[in-house]
């Protein structure tokens, strides 16, 4: 793929990002101020019980999914400029590539394959 | 036809980010924007591992999670919270910046010279207001209420 189009999926991505991991900080991180508002869960955000609450709902199950593959992409092209950017050898931006997008691929298998199974699976978890 | 695109080498390396010019503020918040990303990879990296025990079911999660229960844990918490609202504000500047607005419309370069970078600025100020009312109301809701 051409930089230019790795370039604008960054933005995107960021974009992405921007708006569901900013849901999820307020979620998590601002809960009694969200309870305060009326908004909140109530109760601990990160019990067993409030977690595989949410876990278990469908809009969750796909935002987790949607965050995860964007911030997967953010994060390790914005890595993989930066060590680009320190004159490597052609060599090494290849193994680089490689690694990043086998590395990004699979974590997001797996964290893709955690989320639809416990949201299929309320029962086994 | 593809052009083969030969780039000088880089001799200030990582160093390049805080020094090796007259920087504006705007540098050094390039080099933040930076080191806030790398730090927030890294938590989101063991992350997705933490939040995986969730296949495990109740205990597993209530077991990793008693390993992340303690103030060292909780402090760096805050430290990419911190770095999440930066990063967070930040990026929608460069974002809105790299689409064209907020930089006025192109002129000539006519003494006194105002740059995009000036012009750009009320909206750094702006955005680093909101991301400083985001650490408040976080800081708050980690450590006092």
């Amino acid at each position: 793929m051409r930089e230019s189009s790795l370039w604008f999926w960054h933005i995107i991505a960021g974009a992405v990002i921007f708006v569901f991991l900013g849901l999820h900080m307020f979620i998590m991180h601002l809960e009694s101020i969200l309870g305060f508002l009326g908004l909140g869960y109530g109760g601990d955000v990160t019990s067993a019980q409030s977690v595989f609450m949410r876990s278990q709902q469908g809009f969750f199950m796909v935002t987790y999914i949607i965050l995860l593959g964007a911030a997967l992409y953010h994060g390790l092209y914005g890595f993989r400029n930066i060590l680009f950017e320190l004159s490597l050898s052609r060599t090494w931006e290849k193994i680089i590539n490689w690694f990043f997008a086998l590395g990004g691929l699979a974590l997001f298998v797996y964290g893709t394959y955690v989320a639809v199974f416990i949201f299929l699976n309320p029962a086994a978890v | 036809m593809k052009v083969e695109v030969k780039h000088r080498k880089n001799k200030l390396g990582i160093m390049g980010w805080i020094g090796g010019g007259r920087f504006g503020a705007e540098r050094y918040a390039y080099a933040l924007h930076r080191l806030t990303g790398l730090g927030i990879l890294a938590y989101f990296l063991l992350h997705i591992f933490v939040t995986g025990s969730r296949i495990g079911g109740h205990q597993s999660w209530e077991s990793a999670m008693a390993n992340f229960e303690t103030p060292v844990f909780k402090f760096g918490e805050f430290l990419v919270f911190l770095a999440f609202a930066y990063h967070a504000l930040n990026g929608l500047r460069l974002i809105i910046t790299e689409l064209g607005f907020m930089l006025g419309k192109a002129q000539r370069p006519v003494f006194p010279y105002v740059t995009s970078v000036h012009r750009q600025r009320p909206l750094f100020i702006g955005v680093m207001i909101v991301a400083a009312i985001i650490i408040i109301f976080g800081g708050a809701d980690f450590y006092f209420i």
